[in-house]
């Protein structure tokens, strides 16, 4: 079989964290109830009137400058024609003529360690359509329009990319970016991020690119993992077999892991653009693309290096920490209140990985308080209570958010580290085990082992180890 | 007429706009779409030379609103145009993807 090489374009849309729609005052938050959120601009009323929300500008034009576009500072607003159930106006206000940003890139880490730009061809602002709910036995479906309107940005990738592994490290660079912005909160899952692939073969060395196929429906960075798979193999299995890839949309079925053509024939695809009457352009000043450019976050790349730098904080730790803008918004309050970034990135790396492993929760899930957090370090690090205890007390704010303090306070969790009673219990101990004792001097230091044991379960667990050793060595 | 609009094309435009014509409204069409096209082609008889291209008759940019919520619940008032409702949602004949 010839060598081929895939070739990979992305259309990502992303649902921008504004509180209103794109172009009336309906909120966009989830869960009302159907229809709820909705009004006569963003069901497509004859006579109702678009106005544009200045914040879709703004974190569109943020989203831009983060990713090394050019902002057109002149721009419109296009409508995009098509008839679809979920599109009450049987159009989308869109951007075809002059996108808000253009020629951009951002640099990928390849799987060998090297970089590469990914080249973003434009990006630009439109509104979300409605949602449809197929009846799977009846002979109808219902629309709720409460995401119609939602104001959404589209970036559009040069075909740029190769393989499976740099789409996602583009898609995992695009999102931390714009999570840090603020501008969205990108889950694949939800749908706040989607990812339509373009996806074409070459022979490898071939200076033209092949016929290109677009698929929709991935809802996770494995079901892209697995999209692009499957196509690059049915292409192939097409040119090999002396066919000829059609160009077409197909929608990816997860479950069956397998992609089957969306759209046909008749439906043509031919959108009449023309600029929309009822808005009027966009004009971005300089002085407010400063302002935009001056109230840009330190982003991830700048926090990595950083956290190693300032912090000591070690290359894989930095890594998963700056890698949600929420934990390392806990990091750095937290670290700031305790002063000790070190602790605060152990707890971080290992029991809250650990639990967010076991109850399957994503870092925006995270109930504790970098205040809290702040505060077990605190009390652990004094002495105050003894690693296992900590160990508990943490679970429990990480659970409910409980104040460490308090509850160790509460629930009588203090370490007893004074001699005096410590002191009474390790003497007991040695006296009620003369064997253990004995064989300790003849040279089996396991045998400590057992005595502090001992010693823990008389103090309930609520001594220090290290000081319980200390004063057992001592007194043997 | 400058411009003959072919059968194919108003076909075409026809499944475009959702749009059945019998042949006599097919033959009063393209003689229309034909006549407005003439009409507009006089457009290319002024030199446009160096014009930026027009997207808004009025003098006026950045009109915008603040991103604050200003509507309430807007179910009764959106259902009310609703042929047919289930669950307050809009029924609508069967679309599959």
């Amino acid at each position: 079989m010839k060598q081929y090489e895939t070739v990979i374009g992305l259309e990502v849309h992303v649902e921008l964290a504004t509180k209103t729609k794109i172009f009336c005052s309906c909120p966009t938050e989830f869960g009302g109830a159907p229809n709820s959120h909705t009004c006569p601009v963003c069901t497509g009323m004859p006579g109702s009137l678009p106005v544009l929300n200045k914040k879709v500008v703004e974190y569109a034009a943020a989203v831009g400058l983060a990713t090394n576009c050019r902002i057109t500072q002149n721009c419109k607003f296009d409508r995009k024609n098509y008839f679809y159930p979920d599109n009450p106006q049987n159009y989308q206000i869109s951007q075809l003529y002059y996108p808000i940003c253009r020629d951009g890139g951002i640099e990928i880490t390849t799987e060998d360690g090297g970089t590469k730009t990914i080249g973003i061809h434009e990006i630009h602002m439109e509104e979300d359509a409605g949602k449809l709910v197929h009846d799977e036995w009846g002979e109808s479906s219902i629309v709720d329009f409460n995401r119609s309107g939602v104001p959404l940005i589209e970036i559009v990738s040069e075909p740029d990319m190769r393989s499976a592994d740099e789409v996602i490290a583009y898609l995992d660079k695009l999102r931390l970016i714009i999570q840090y912005l603020g501008a969205s909160d990108c889950k694949l899952q939800e749908g706040s991020m989607r990812a339509d692939v373009n996806l074409s073969i070459r022979e490898a060395g071939a200076a033209e690119f092949g016929t290109r196929t677009e698929m929709k429906n991935l809802n996770s960075f494995k079901a892209i993992a697995r999209a692009i798979e499957a196509e690059k193999e049915r292409q192939i299995d097409i040119i090999e077999s002396g066919g000829k890839v059609i160009q077409e949309t197909r929608r990816w079925d997860d479950n069956k892991e397998y992609s089957y053509a969306m759209r046909s024939k008749e439906d043509a695809q031919d959108y009449r653009y023309f600029p929309e009457p009822d808005l009027v352009p966009v004009v971005i000043s300089d002085e407010w693309l400063e302002e935009i450019r001056a109230a840009q976050p330190e982003f991830r790349d700048e926090k990595l290096k950083r956290y190693k730098e300032e912090f000591k904080i070690p290359e894989y730790d930095a890594q998963i920490i700056t890698g949600d803008k929420h934990l390392a918004d806990i990091f750095e309050k937290a670290s700031a209140i305790c002063n000790n970034p070190k602790k605060v990135s152990n707890w971080l790396m290992v029991e809250t990985m650990r639990l967010m492993k076991e109850n399957n929760i994503e870092p925006s899930g995270l109930k504790f308080s970098p205040e809290n957090l702040a505060k077990l370090v605190n009390l652990a690090e004094g002495k105050v209570i003894n690693s296992q205890t900590a160990k508990e007390v943490f679970e429990k704010m990480f659970n409910d958010n409980t104040d460490p303090e308090k509850y160790v306070e509460e629930n009588g969790l203090k370490a007893v580290s004074d001699d005096g009673a410590l002191r009474e219990v390790v003497q007991k101990v040695i006296k009620e085990n003369p064997q253990p004792v004995e064989d300790y001097h003849n040279g089996k230091k396991k045998a400590a082992g057992f005595l502090v044991g001992q010693i823990m379960k008389e103090m309930k667990g609520k001594a220090d180890p290290a000081t319980v050793n200390a004063i057992l060595k001592e007194l043997l | 007429m400058a411009n003959m609009i072919s059968d194919e094309t108003i076909e075409y435009v026809g499944i475009l706009a959702k749009l059945e014509l019998d042949s006599e409204e097919k033959e009063q069409a393209k003689k229309d779409m034909g006549r407005m096209l003439d009409y507009i082609d006089q457009l290319n008889e002024l030199d446009t030379e160096g014009v930026e291209p027009m997207s808004h008759i009025f003098p006026v940019n950045n009109v915008f609103r603040e991103d604050e919520v200003c509507n309430g619940d807007g179910r009764e008032i959106t259902l009310a145009n609703a042929p047919e409702r289930k669950d307050d949602c809009f029924v609508v004949p069967k679309t599959i993807v």
